[in-house]
């Protein structure tokens, strides 16, 4: 993913532009002292400068003061960057990538033989197919409450394909408007807060608890198990929660995801479960939300074939919606959801559509199942790696990622140090909120061979 | 049903469906009625009924069910119908398939789309007015990139839209908060500025009589009055802008389609590069409705008011709020821009370039008001008197064709009704030849 090339901007008057995606500093849009990095010599002009020959022309549309809250770039172009900058440094480092959760391997043969099959099929008269239901082909939606969903009183038309879960999450945020207010899991998954802060449900960042205003911030730790103390968290109208966990790796048990329903259900309050890793669980912990009697009347899931099939850029994933799930006037949410859905978007692509669907055959899932017990494998050695090493390690079980703590150190410096080092990318933690600060993200996505040398990379370096 | 899986160092086979699950389902409670405290977002409570689109296909459903052997014919929703050239559809193809070896394999791209793609869609559409492939978003299409915008610009914005216009750049700016209730009397959201678009004043707004807002939806091509406006109205339009402080948002979605030298894209016009941001698909122009691939052009001198360049929101939205168009669908995209798949795509717009001129004739040969289908792939017909729902129906219930009411764009397309011209010749031919009939 690459972050967007500040070089060829022009005579820009904006001090914010470069220090934009400069981390982990927090970046105030306000503070104009920051230095500019410009490549272009031009005349650089404060907003209120009084019309002369080079004056640059400013509508009159004022910038969206959410956009204003924003610290510094999304975290993972940040991560991307500093990946270019190394390899510029370093030109000649084999650098390996254990940051961006990115797949390595390639799809399974049945799955893009059906893609491929389907894009020869538009060429002709009779495979030829315009606009799709915005909510995804009845195979598809079908295959999906049958394969995950089974049993579970969810159906077909519960179900809302799309073009991934990040793309969901922005459209989930549309459907519930800048009044309401959001628990996060922290540290979680970055677009929960970031969609919400550009939403406008959010306050002001606070620098020094690193933290938006009136966003609940439900801590996750080794001490409590990764999974808050809802005791102590305040109501809140919505509840994002990722299980199996991005990034600490924490799968809830059947227990908690039990507590979770209940503290939703006597809050009145909306869970947004993400399930996108749900295929890497080990134990025996629930794969979905609703396997929690009570949940359709209080949870949205999103997933993902993203980390599946290695559909990162073929683009495919999906929300369910229960029918069960109520408005506080009983306005089904699902109502809302789908005319979100057929006014802000226009349905995922009908070629990973196909491939979607033979990913839920039996082939298909076979296929799937043998490639994330590919990178569960890469994911052992890491977890091995690092606890040889003395380090406490979490996650690495359930999820693709390992979390690793680093106690008293800026999750940055290390980060930093680890890229100097050993050429090797990771994630700091606190990349993902200040419950991160302290720990580093290692992602098991990758070849064989890359994860076995940053293994052996991280050993010469911790020895 | 759903096997778990098994990490791969424990015995394979087991199967670990959760043995308290079945005794825990009998206590779910399957009844609907218990509501969250979850309060309705109100912007969503503002929209009148549904989406137009999907209420077409609504209608269309019904009368198939009421006349189950009609031969009903569409010329309602724009959707595409000839297949895709093949080299294109190869081109895909292959792209698929080198996705399983590794030489092929590409997890996430840039956000901002693949750079060759963004190259090429400069150097085809952009060439002589000096768009950087860096200014390109490429994306899985302008009704996407229309929401998109809209969470850039956020609530506080005014917006305005020709009247009659393409239903989403209303619903979108009511759905982010930037409109006020719907006004029955008037059929308009208020707090958005409606600039009427007939045939008194050319299908071109009169400037003079509209209100400064922060935004101009303008699309043309005009999706549905078919009208490509003149380069001496768009000059008037970015000097208006200009001269207010405004953005142009300009939807060049149907620019493939003009015939005559109209302006294809908003930055023909000098000084368009620090108002406007232009929009385009793929869909019309390549029969990728379903394939789902646009583009958006956000100049890099395109400033707040504060200096901040809109490029920079615009890139985190995309980089926050989206994770890029599917790969296989741009390895279309850039084999519709070589010169084969070029070629290919021009017969195809050639082809509905015909429907439309066969569909216009016919209705102008019974005494139609009949505009359009010269630069769009629509003909915009006008019932003075009428309501267009009225004429909507009446034109299903006796030709079995599906249509599109004018009103349903806004109100200054009441007494219109928009015929699309994408389909099968046959069907189009046929369609004129009931329509010919019905009204003469």
């Amino acid at each position: 993913m690459a972050a967007m090339n500040t070089n060829n901007l022009g005579t820009s008057t904006i001090s914010s532009l470069s220090s934009a995606f400069l981390a982990p500093t927090s970046f105030n849009s306000r503070a104009r002292s920051v230095p500019v990095r410009v490549k272009r010599i031009g005349v650089i002009k404060c907003v209120a400068a009084p019309q002369q020959e080079q004056t640059v022309y400013q509508t009159n549309v004022s910038r969206n003061a959410n956009m204003a809250k924003l610290q510094a770039g999304y975290l993972f172009p940040e991560i991307a960057r500093r990946r270019a900058a190394h390899l510029q440094k370093y030109p000649n480092a084999q650098v390996i990538s254990l940051g961006i959760g990115d797949t390595t391997e390639p799809i399974p043969e049945v799955i893009t033989s059906a893609m491929a099959k389907r894009c020869l099929g538009l060429s002709t008269l009779e495979g030829y197919s315009g606009y799709g239901a915005e909510q995804g082909e009845k195979l598809l939606r079908a295959a999906i409450a049958s394969t995950f969903y089974s049993n579970l009183g969810i159906e077909e038309d519960d179900i809302f394909v799309s073009d991934g879960a990040k793309c969901d999450i922005s459209r989930l945020q549309l459907l519930f408007g800048s009044n309401v207010k959001m628990a996060v899991q922290d540290p979680s998954y970055p677009a929960y807060v970031d969609s919400s802060v550009i939403m406008g449900q959010t306050g002001q960042f606070q620098k020094d608890v690193q933290k938006y205003g009136n966003i609940e911030y439900m801590r996750c730790t080794p001490e409590n198990g990764f999974f808050p103390d809802l005791s102590t968290v305040a109501r809140t109208d919505i509840i994002f929660f990722c299980s199996p966990n991005n990034p600490t790796g924490a799968a809830a048990n059947r227990d908690q995801l039990t507590q979770l329903v209940k503290f939703a259900k006597e809050n009145g309050s909306i869970i947004v479960f993400d399930s996108a890793y749900a295929m890497y669980m080990s134990d025996d912990n629930p794969r979905t939300i609703f396997e929690i009697p009570g949940a359709k009347e209080v949870a949205i899931e999103t997933s993902s074939f993203s980390k599946y099939a290695g559909f990162t850029g073929v683009r495919l994933g999906w929300t369910v919606v229960p029918k069960q799930l109520l408005f506080s006037d009983g306005f089904p949410v699902a109502k809302d959801f789908n005319r979100i859905v057929c006014t802000c978007f226009n349905g995922a692509s009908n070629i990973p559509q196909a491939g979607g669907l033979a990913c839920l055959s039996p082939e298909g899932l076979k296929a799937m199942q043998e490639v994330i017990g590919f990178y569960k494998e890469n994911t052992k050695i890491i977890v091995d790696t690092f606890n040889s090493l003395g380090f406490k390690v979490y996650g690495g079980a359930n999820a693709p990622y390992v979390w690793v703590h680093f106690p008293g150190r800026s999750s940055w410096d290390v980060f930093s140090e680890i890229l100097e080092k050993t050429h090797v990318v990771t994630t700091p933690g606190s990349g993902f909120g200040p419950g991160g600060e302290g720990f580093i993200r290692v992602s098991a996505f990758g070849h064989r061979k890359n994860v076995l040398e940053a293994c052996r990379r991280f050993k010469e370096l911790y020895r | 049903m759903y096997k778990l899986p098994t990490f791969c160092s424990m015995p394979s086979g087991v199967s670990l469906w959760p043995r308290m699950f079945q005794a825990s389902m009998k206590l779910q409670n399957e009844g609907y009625g218990r509501c969250t405290k979850v309060s309705r977002n109100v912007n969503l409570e503002r929209l009148q009924k549904d989406y137009l689109f999907p209420e077409i296909s609504k209608r269309e459903l019904q009368h198939l069910q009421k006349y189950p052997n009609a031969k009903l014919i569409s010329l309602g929703i724009g959707d595409t119908t000839e297949p895709i050239p093949e080299n294109i559809a190869l081109s895909m193809a292959n792209y698929a398939h080198a996705l399983s070896t590794t030489g092929g394999y590409s997890g996430y791209g840039a956000e901002q789309g693949n750079q060759v793609l963004r190259k090429a869609i400069v150097e085809t559409f952009y060439k002589d007015v000096l768009i950087k492939d860096t200014e390109v978003f490429v994306s899985d299409g302008a009704q996407c990139d229309i929401s998109r915008l809209q969470l850039l610009l956020g609530s506080k914005v005014t917006i305005a839209v020709q009247d009659p216009s393409f239903p989403a750049y209303v619903d979108s700016s009511v759905i982010i908060g930037q409109a006020g209730d719907f006004k029955d009397e008037t059929r308009k959201y208020q707090n958005i500025e409606y600039m009427h678009c007939g045939p008194q004043n050319n299908f071109f707004p009169d400037l003079m009589a509209t209100t400064r807002t922060d935004i101009i939806f303008f699309c043309s091509p005009n999706n549905p009055t078919a009208h490509a406006a003149t380069r001496e109205q768009l000059q008037q339009l970015v000097k208006f802008a200009r001269d207010n402080g405004s953005i142009i948002i300009f939807d060049s979605a149907y620019a493939s389609y003009i015939m005559d030298d109209s302006p294809r894209s908003i930055y023909e016009i000098p000084g368009a590069k620090e108002v406007a941001i232009e929009i385009s698909s793929f869909s019309k122009f390549a029969g990728f409705t379903g394939v789902r691939l646009g583009w958006t052009v956000v100049p890099e001198e395109l400033l707040f008011s504060s200096g901040f360049p809109v490029i920079n929101d615009f890139n985190r939205i995309v980089s926050t709020c989206f994770n890029g168009a599917s790969n296989i669908s741009q390895a279309g995209g850039l084999a519709c821009l070589s010169s084969e798949g070029f070629g290919a795509i021009c017969s195809l717009i050639d082809y509905y370039r015909e429907n439309a001129k066969i569909l216009v004739n016919s209705l102008a040969s019974v005494g139609l008001e009949v505009y359009g289908g010269v630069n769009a792939p629509y003909a915009w017909v006008h019932f003075p008197g009428s309501k267009s729902w009225d004429v909507f129906i009446e034109i299903l219930e006796k030709a079995h064709i599906i249509t599109v009411p004018g009103c349903g764009f806004g109100p200054g397309g009441e007494g219109y009704i928009r015929m699309s011209a994408f389909g099968h010749r046959e069907s189009i031919l046929e369609a004129s030849w009931r329509l010919e009939k019905l009204f003469s």
